[in-house]
């Protein structure tokens, strides 16, 4: 969005208020409000159209968060945190010109802290680079979601991320002890601790998936989880996706938990081998990629049973990753499948449902008839193992009309989800992308409670107003301003 | 479209016992009845429905009323081979969520919270609410399971629960050993599920594949004297939450007798610990009030206290 008010030099001049006080806090360079860092954060990673964001603050340190935070409410302007951008749901997206508060600057790893098997890290920290450091110890930070190059650890935590290896070590939640939180009335806070057990409600717990509405986070402490000493990677390879589906059930039925299980359909996996050439069979209907890990004993027992279930469940062919080099393709292709798409179509809108295992294959075939009676493309890459589907639907945004028929799609593959005993989301959120279908699946008694929640930690309604919630519950009507405020900025 | 009321009749009849108005509590097998502090005078008890509703292998997951006992629970799952993260201590499910304490063995089996998926409860006005949802993964909406959970029913009063299960390892032992560093073994070992220290001896608990444990036990040879044994020792009545690093330098002085769980850091000890310094934050105080803004539920119980 181009603020053409803000190319005129003479209009600078007249500093707001607003901006003057922040400035005096942080510092001149360390708040923008030019054209061109507005558009950028005016939206995130969704297809959603971008709001309108107001100054935007890199602040270096708690302190200053609270700062920014008192200012705020000074002024009575809302703030919304923002790490990479990289989120599916809009969670980032700047709703009622909001003072946008970039954790870009508050990138450093705190501590390493072995004894505890924990490390204390600024949000900003990107997810890779924390595992990255992590390895001459021996430890990773477990949640490993595709974007993980580039997301930060407190956009992870805001989430509730996951990844495919979430599905043995579980999503952030089980990997977060603590929470630094500067809430929306500038109070800091400490939630969760070090110990077994800590005392009081779980107050940490709460805040994890809040989506930025329950304050910002300003450190963390993230748990390390030890690498294994061996791993199995499996490429089987099926005739229907309806055979590797039933695999993934028959896997987990059979008391086998590995820790990963990813399928990808054909058009994907050609996608992917097109773009990297990660050694994946392209006359495969789809492919199911098996990962175990443990001692090496166990993962051959694993790795064995799990070639044998694939079998008797239909699969063409197995085969097993001979080398760390092959293992390391096939990951690469599978994370790389969103950018693979990208040489494909223009646009991409990515879906996120969760259905009970049992009932993947039959969503999957309503997901495929859903796109093709809309005259959409759809590819399906999933986390198969905890029923996670993934649908992407491919699109040009210059065709008109398009962007109506793929929101049509979608809005039927979430009832579909709904229908088959799903949930709304299974990792990218709820943000502005599904506020509307929360009150398909939560009473108006459940939506009150989680209203409750959230307004506990903001009763002013201040932090990234206007997600999550549906329109009629509390902070979720916010005038989605299209435009900059008369005044507002010189 | 809207989401369905609960029809169910016997999560209906507990919502009406509970009703709007009054203190009231929900209590289980009375097996941590004073965790939190003495219930108020006056306070009308209730009891929780009973019964395992479904359970799925495939799904990992359970349904199951909060006044279901634990034994009850974990004997029919065990029938099908899984297990949940409750902590083996007797009483019922929807008490030990309430508590939020974790089993023994929680580096195998996970801790309780991340296990529970849906709580459906009765709230301060007598209504019937569900928190989080019926599958393993979920962010739909705010995280109100976490909340719940360790709650001491002075949020809600829980009615019916889903679970995260898991598969029962093929194959585990204990072992122990005098005279060895624990901190080392717990270093040694990949991911053992339990590893207790009293001061003197170090007990190992080690799940798994059968040749994954003989190789983890050879590594414990080689660390000092382990011999089999039947399982963890009696453990000290008292529950001291600390750090790992904390735990694993637990001498006795302030604790009594105590039995250390390594790389955790709950302390079994034979004193009770200190009152806990509950974080008094703006934000508990207003959970509190806005969920129970007439202070009916489970007075006189504090979370953590
Ligand atoms: C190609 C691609 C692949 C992806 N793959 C996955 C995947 O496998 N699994 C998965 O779960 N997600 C995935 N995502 C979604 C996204 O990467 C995650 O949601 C990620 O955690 C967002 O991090 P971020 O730093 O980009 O946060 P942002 O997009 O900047 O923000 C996300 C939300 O977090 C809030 N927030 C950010 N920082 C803070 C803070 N410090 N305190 C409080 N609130 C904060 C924001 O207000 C916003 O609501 C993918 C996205 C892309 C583009």
């Amino acid at each position: 969005m181009r603020i053409r008010e803000s190319f005129t030099p003479w209009r600078r001049r007249v500093v707001d208020p607003l901006v003057a006080d922040l400035r005096a806090a942080l510092s001149v360079d360390r708040v923008r409000i030019d054209g061109a860092e507005r558009a950028l954060m005016a939206r995130d990673a969704s297809v959603f159209a971008g709001g309108v964001a107001g100054p935007t603050c890199f602040p270096v340190s708690t302190a200053e968060v609270q700062a920014i935070m008192g200012i705020a409410a000074a002024h009575g302007r809302a703030i919304v945190p923002r790490g990479a951008g990289t989120g599916l749901a809009g969670g980032a997206i700047p709703l009622g010109a909001p003072i946008v508060v970039s954790t870009g600057k508050m990138n450093r790893i705190l501590e390493v802290d072995t004894a505890n098997r924990v490390a204390w890290v600024e949000p900003g920290v990107i997810n890779l680079d924390l595992t990255t450091h992590l390895t001459p110890v021996g430890f990773h930070f477990a949640p490993d979601p595709s974007s993980q190059s580039v997301c930060t650890l407190g956009g992870n935590v805001a989430n509730n991320s996951g990844g495919p290896h979430c599905l043995a070590y579980g999503v952030t939640d089980a990997h977060v002890l603590a929470v630094e939180v500067v809430s929306a009335d500038g109070e800091v806070l400490m939630l969760g601790g070090l110990d077994a057990e800590p005392a009081g409600l779980d107050l940490r717990g709460a805040f994890v998936g809040g989506e930025g509405t329950l304050g910002i986070a300003t450190r963390i402490a993230v748990r390390l989880t030890k690498n294994a000493p061996a791993v199995r990677t499996l490429l089987l390879s099926f005739a229907t996706v309806r055979d590797a589906a039933e695999t993934v059930s028959a896997i987990i039925a059979a008391g086998i938990v590995p820790a990963a299980l990813e399928v990808m359909d054909q058009r994907i996996t050609v996608a992917v081998e097109n773009f990297v050439g990660a050694g994946y069979p392209t006359d495969a209907a789809a492919v199911l990629l098996a990962e175990v890990e443990g001692l090496a004993a166990g993962v051959d027992i694993d790795a064995a049973r799990i070639d044998e279930i694939g079998r008797a469940n239909g699969a063409t062919g197995v085969r097993l990753a001979g080398t760390e080099h092959e293992r390391a393709l096939l990951w690469k292709g599978r994370k790389t499948a969103f950018g693979a798409i990208a040489q494909l179509a223009p646009d991409y809108y990515l879906h996120d449902t969760v259905v009970p295992r049992s009932a993947l294959a039959d969503v999957l075939e309503q997901v495929y008839e859903i796109a093709e009676r809309h005259d959409l493309v759809v590819m399906n890459v999933f986390h198969a193992g905890d029923g996670n589907l993934h649908p992407l639907l491919l699109f040009d945004a210059r065709e008109e009309g398009t962007l109506e028929r793929v929101h049509a799609a979608g809005a039927e593959i979430v009832r579909a989800s709904l229908a088959a005993g799903g949930v709304l989301s299974g990792e990218h959120g709820i943000g502005v992308e599904k506020q509307r279908f929360m009150g398909e699946l939560f009473t108006d008694d459940d939506l009150d409670h989680q209203a409750r929640l959230r307004h506990a930690f903001d009763p002013a309604c201040r932090a990234n107003p206007g997600k999550v919630l549906p329109s009629g519950h509390s902070c979720a009507d916010i005038q989605a301003l299209h435009e900059v405020p008369t005044g507002v900025w010189g | 479209m809207t989401a369905p009321q609960i029809t169910d009749e016997v999560l209906v009849a507990f919502a009406d016992e509970v009703g709007p108005v009054g203190p009231v509590a929900a209590v289980g097998a009375r097996t941590r009845w004073s965790t939190g502090g003495p219930s108020a005078d006056g306070t009308r008890l209730v009891t929780a429905p009973h019964g395992i509703v479904a359970h799925s292998a495939s799904e990992m997951t359970v349904q199951v009323r909060a006044g279901t006992t634990v034994a009850e629970l974990e004997a029919a799952l065990a029938e099908q081979g899984q297990r949940t993260a409750l902590p083996d201590r007797g009483g019922t499910v929807g008490g030990a969520v309430a508590v939020g304490e974790n089993g023994l063995d929680l580096l195998g089996r996970g801790r309780l919270r991340d296990a529970v998926l849906q709580i459906r409860y009765v709230s301060a006005e007598g209504r019937l609410v569900t928190a989080g949802g019926p599958v393993v993964k979920n962010v739909t909406g705010f995280n109100l399971t976490k909340l719940l959970t360790g709650s001491l029913g002075t949020l809600g009063l829980f009615v019916e629960l889903i679970l995260r299960t898991n598969p029962i390892p093929a194959a585990q032992r204990w072992s122990a050993a005098t005279g060895v560093d624990p901190v080392a073994v717990f270093d040694a070992l990949y991911r053992p599920a339990s590893v207790l220290w009293d001061g003197t001896t170090t007990w190992v608990h080690l799940e798994g594949h059968g040749p994954d444990i003989d190789a983890e036990s050879a590594v414990l040879a080689g660390l000092g004297d382990f011999t089999e044994v039947e399982g963890p020792p009696a453990l000290p009545p008292h529950r001291w939450s600390s750090t790992p690093a904390a735990a694993a330098m637990a001498d006795g002085g302030a604790t009594g007798t105590f039995v250390a769980s390594i790389g955790v850091g709950t302390v079994f000890a034979e004193k009770p610990p200190p009152p806990s310094p509950v974080p008094a934050t703006g934000v508990a105080v207003r959970v509190k009030q806005n969920f129970d803004p007439t202070g009916r539920l489970n007075p006189g119980r504090r979370p953590g206290g």
